[in-house]
């Protein structure tokens, strides 16, 4: 399986919401609904304070909880790749992937009815681009990459800094990885 | 202090606020499909015990009802489906990971020997319907399905029971749901399912022996789901802090009136009551109340299910948006 990843630094992202903009202007998601959203965690008690900006999206999980429940083989990984996407045309739309999802980052497309979710923009990634989410942002803390590759950007961050994956626990083995 | 909150609208119905993927539909279609196999089970059952005599409406005329309840279980299901035009999609491939692909299947199964089963029975138990197709190329299937009611029946109880306990099934095996991510929950649902297929025989057959004889059925399948959901109780209230969780709003939280008065209370133990001393005929008069109550708490049990289990979630984060302000924008 062609392993592909996405890195986030915490340290770097300010919160801005250019990447969920970018998303919805690259893929045109309907408006009220968002393929990516930011969450800020803050830890300690005042004045001792932390605050953490997370982008976050599907997390194109390895062993993907989507992938396994759907009865139809509308949910896959994309070409041998750990990419989750949807086929609208073998969608029934029972909505088991959302409930098999631990992340909750499907959504029900309108009006279509299909699910729908990112695609890690793998329309891009077939050209050699970045994500839209990766290459608008404008503090430069999200790369995209093939974790396969030693000497890749994602892989050299990954050997170099601190990260976490979200909820590891659930056994997802989740593929957006935040540096810390 | 510890707190994550959204702060882009991520407003995507219907899993924000608070998940709500499934509604009344899949309540009611988990309901009716645990009657199917009720209903299915205690026909055949009966039919291979020879219990003609003491049970003639379960032998008879009971199983015409599994196709009719199971239909309108899967209209139910049709209704819940946002994408309704691929619904032959579940068709065209069998997903060996996905519990729905199995139930899918089943279901194409249950169809078939439910009519059988009926036709096996047509003319005993509804001898005016069998009649118009007397002397008709029809009846000759009629009397080979007769023929062959033994066989059928056995066919009918794995089936049944497959069905029964899929529909459990296909909530725990998600994972991501805390709740509902326990092995309990299959033999949970067959057994209430065949608990409201024995109470619906204790409602509606006439002969005081079949009434008792399932009434007596029924009090043997409430003990034993009130062991099952004893159980799932010690489960949840002793796993990991997603479960405490779930634990949480059955224990004291907002599911608690819900779970204990409508579902344990007035679902289980009081019919039981009523059940047993019905049995020792000392309460006749209440003979109708007690299988209500037990059709009426298989069908709480499934909303608990359905709606607390979806809203069980490793990650939960505060979200401030509130969707009137993007009608404003028009």
């Amino acid at each position: 399986m062609t392993h592909y990843a996405m890195v986030i630094d915490t340290r770097l992202c300010i919160g801005c919401g250019d990447c969920v903009i970018a998303c919805k202007t690259e893929n045109k998601v309907p408006e009220g609904l968002n393929r990516d959203w930011v969450v800020e965690a803050t830890r300690g008690t005042y004045p001792d304070l932390s605050t953490e900006f997370r982008s976050e999206r599907c997390n194109h999980c390895s062993h993907a909880t989507c992938v396994y429940m759907c009865p139809t083989g509308a949910s896959h990984h994309w070409k041998d790749t750990n990419i989750v996407l949807v086929d609208p045309n073998k969608c029934t739309g029972c909505k088991a992937c959302i409930a098999a999802c631990p992340y909750d980052a499907r959504l029900v497309m309108h009006p279509g009815g299909y699910i729908d979710k990112c695609t890690f923009c793998h329309h891009r990634v077939e050209k050699g681009l970045d994500p839209a989410c990766v290459s608008t942002c404008p503090t430069r803390c999200m790369y995209f990459g093939l974790l396969d590759d030693p000497s890749s950007e994602v892989s050299e961050l990954l050997r170099r800094r601190d990260y976490k994956v979200l909820a590891p626990e659930t056994g997802n083995r989740p593929n957006v990885y935040y540096l810390t | 202090m510890h707190e994550e909150i959204l702060i882009t609208a991520r407003s995507n119905p219907p899993v924000d606020p608070v998940m709500h993927i499934w509604g009344w539909e899949i309540s009611v279609y988990l309901f009716l499909g645990g009657l199917t196999a009720g209903i299915m089970f205690f026909s055949a059952l009966m039919l291979l015990l020879n219990r003609d005599e003491e049970a003639p409406f379960s032998v008879n005329r009971l199983s015409l009802l599994a196709p009719v309840v199971l239909s309108l279980g899967m209209a139910t299901l049709f209704l819940d489906l946002e994408h309704k035009l691929f619904v032959w999609r579940f068709y065209t491939t069998f997903e060996p990971t996905s519990p729905m692909s199995y139930g899918a299947w089943i279901l194409v199964l249950v169809y078939p020997i439910t009519l059988l089963q009926v036709l096996s029975t047509l003319r005993s138990g509804y001898p005016l319907l069998a009649s118009l197709l007397t002397g008709t190329r029809p009846e000759r299937v009629l009397l080979v399905c007769e023929r062959w009611r033994r066989p059928i029946a056995w066919a009918a109880i794995p089936v049944a029971v497959a069905l029964g306990i899929y529909t459990g099934i296909l909530l725990s095996a998600f994972s991501a749901r805390p709740f509902w991510n326990t092995g309990l929950l299959g033999p949970l649902f067959l057994v209430s399912g065949l608990s409201t297929g024995a109470a619906l025989i204790a409602l509606i057959a006439r002969r005081h022996s079949e009434k008792r004889l399932f009434t007596l059925i029924d009090a043997g399948l409430i003990l034993t789901e009130l062991v099952i959901v004893a159980l799932l109780l010690v489960n949840l209230s002793t796993g990991a802090q997603p479960q405490l969780d779930a634990a949480a709003r059955l224990l004291g939280g907002d599911y608690t009136a819900w779970f204990w008065g409508a579902f344990v209370a007035l679902g289980l133990l009081i019919p039981l009551l009523l059940e047993a001393a019905e049995i020792r005929a000392t309460l006749r008069s209440l003979a109708l109340l007690a299988p209500v109550l037990v059709l009426v708490g298989g069908y709480v049990l499934r909303v608990i299910a359905v709606d607390l289990g979806q809203e069980t979630t490793w990650i939960d984060y505060g979200s401030e948006f509130n969707t009137e302000l993007l009608e404003r924008l028009h």
